[in-house]
């Protein structure tokens, strides 16, 4: 056994209290994005295959259907036009809440590693935070590669669409803030994932005007949409990528309950890391 | 012989060798009606060593949590390094280098990434952590699995790894809780030999564990917890002079017949203790005991002469065995 290169020098010498203090989230998120890098292949490969299969299927080949009925499509365009900002939205949502739920249950639960973080300088609020942005840029990188699946099948065009992204991005940071502290807060991982599912994610999903507009649907059922980020992020997403009506208000309200959503979603994850880690 | 209070000759003495790192009085925590920690008081010098022997359950990982900074107390005070930990939580923790019960490593991650990663927790520089790595690395015996995943490691590699990863940030005080607990012999014995490499460092432990023979080989001074409480304090070799005799002796006759000997046995020794599969009888000399107890015409089916241990102190001040 070799001894020691480095001369001890001691914590109170080497540590810099200062830097985690104010770079503590960065440092989460940096390793976060260390363990994605590990499934870099499979991360790019569900990045690639998902926009392509649903574009395929859904978009060219229902979408056929729908264009030989009506003569131009659903809402005054094509049914691929249509759907796009619905499919962008529902992708980086989903991808966001994905990344959310896993690194929290296991954090918490199954490895645990939360607390060998929380047993460092920093503290429970600059986790959740590291956590919840992590999300995000791996939801980004998703996003990203679907705008340009979008651009290629032409379901987007112009330079106005780029819009799609900041205003899908904000929509998966709302309605991923908001599962941090329900994984953070719930003590039975199996339970909450089939709940989320099976429960959530798939309404979320079929009802949310994704694939027709909300208004054909009966009010109890158009009521989930209106409680879906992702309605509210497809309509945002419809009138950025071809003008699809929505009054002032409606632009506000959308907004308003993304950006509550938001706040709401990153003040309870924040508390709720801080309680679980102190019992 | 495990080295007493007097001991630890080997500890690098510096001018601050009776600085009070941990001074605790009346610390107490309470979960509902059930009362963990139960208004305990102690001191931890700087270069000491340091342990909490009990049973589970005794409040030891609890009263580490709280030195820990990750858990309030429900009344008393503490200062870690002159702080309260529920002020100065970061600050506290800056220079604490924790090993829990349970490894929490980064499983998806590699044995240098586990280092590194952490190492950025306390805002150490890359360059820095590199460094460090290496010497970690050599210290845990870990240098060809470097470039391997966690969840590929053995138990006892995981729990080197472990310790490896608390020293990264070179902690003023190292906290290991149970740290051999699930470990074959031999790996306790390479972690052991780790541990007393940082002692001679200076470097300031605080062990828990219900092992006896790790609190003897580890710990220069100790305290013996029980519900909550604190039964006694003092180093091994004195715990052991105060609460017992030089040598006991350990008598069988068989299940049914142990308990039926025990009145006789009691007026020929200092003390007995009556176990459901054997009878302690503690003396100064046992040889002779056991002598007498022939010439008295009992003849135990085995017979055992042994120094008196952290067990027997145990034994003594809660009339229950340490592992149950």
């Amino acid at each position: 056994m070799s001894s020691p290169k480095l001369a001890r020098q001691g914590s109170l010498q080497i540590v810099d209290l200062s830097k985690v203090l104010s770079f503590g989230s960065f440092f989460v998120t940096a390793s976060r994005i260390r363990i994605m890098w590990k499934w870099r292949w499979s991360i790019a490969g569900e990045a690639i295959a998902n926009p392509l299969f649903y574009l395929l299927s859904i978009g060219i080949g229902i979408g056929k259907f729908v264009g030989s009925h009506q003569s131009a499509g659903i809402d005054g365009v094509s049914y691929l036009k249509f759907l796009a900002p619905a499919l962008l939205a529902s992708a980086c949502i989903i991808g966001a809440v994905n990344e959310v739920m896993h690194p929290t249950l296991e954090g918490f639960k199954w490895n645990k590693n939360f607390f060998a973080m929380n047993a460092t300088p920093l503290s429970a609020k600059q986790i959740a935070d590291g956590v919840l942005v992590a999300a995000l840029v791996r939801a980004l990188f998703g996003t990203v590669m679907y705008y340009i699946a979008l651009l290629a099948f032409g379901g987007v065009s112009g330079w106005n669409s780029l819009w799609l992204l900041p205003a899908t991005m904000f929509a998966a940071a709302s309605f991923a803030s908001v599962m941090l502290g329900v994984c953070a807060a719930v003590e039975n991982p199996d339970l909450l994932l089939n709940i989320v599912n099976r429960l959530l994610i798939m309404p979320l999903f079929l009802f949310s005007g994704t694939f027709y507009s909300l208004k054909t649907m009966p009010l109890f059922l158009q009521v989930i949409g209106w409680f879906s980020p992702l309605w509210h992020s497809t309509e945002i997403g419809r009138w950025i990528a071809y003008g699809h009506s929505i009054s002032g208000l409606g632009l506000v309200i959308h907004f308003a309950y993304m950006t509550v959503m938001l706040l709401v979603g990153v003040y309870f994850s924040r508390r709720f890391f801080a309680q679980r880690l102190a019992k | 012989m495990a080295p007493s209070g007097a001991g630890g000759t080997t500890v690098r003495r510096m001018s601050g060798e009776s600085e009070v790192l941990i001074n605790a009085a009346g610390l107490r925590k309470e979960y509902g009606d059930f009362v963990a920690v139960d208004g305990i008081d102690f001191q931890v010098k700087k270069g000491e060593s340091f342990g909490f022997l009990g049973p589970n359950g005794a409040g030891k990982s609890t009263t580490m949590r709280i030195i820990a900074a990750t858990l309030t107390r429900t009344a008393g005070e503490i200062t870690i390094l002159g702080k309260d930990p529920e002020k100065h939580g970061p600050e506290i923790r800056a220079h604490l280098g924790v090993v829990p019960q349970q490894d929490n490593l980064d499983n998806a991650l590699t044995v240098e990434d586990n280092l590194y990663v952490y190492g950025r927790y306390f805002g150490l520089s890359k360059k820095f952590i590199r460094a460090k790595i290496e010497d970690l690395l050599d210290f845990a015996q870990l240098q060809e699995k470097r470039s391997v995943k966690v969840e590929a490691l053995s138990g006892g590699m995981k729990r080197r790894l472990t310790i490896a990863r608390a020293l990264v940030s070179e902690p003023e005080i190292l906290m290991l809780d149970e740290p051999t607990t699930g470990l074959d012999p031999q790996a306790r014995h390479i972690l052991w030999d780790r541990l007393f490499r940082l002692k001679e460092d200076g470097v300031t432990l605080l062990i828990t564990t219900h092992y006896m023979d790790e609190a003897e080989q580890l710990c220069d001074r100790l305290i013996v917890m029980d519900k909550g409480r604190i039964m006694a304090e003092d180093s091994p070799a004195n715990l052991i002079k105060t609460y017992s005799t030089k040598e006991v002796l350990e008598v069988r006759f068989g299940t049914d017949r142990n308990a039926l000997y025990a009145d006789q046995l009691k007026s020929m020794c200092e003390r007995i203790e009556v176990l459901p599969d054997r009878i302690l009888m503690y003396s100064n000399d046992c040889e002779q005991l056991l002598h007498e107890i022939t010439q008295a015409g009992m003849h135990p089916t085995t017979s055992l002469v042994r120094r008196s241990s952290l067990e027997d102190v145990f034994l003594r001040l809660t009339g229950r065995s340490l592992v149950e």
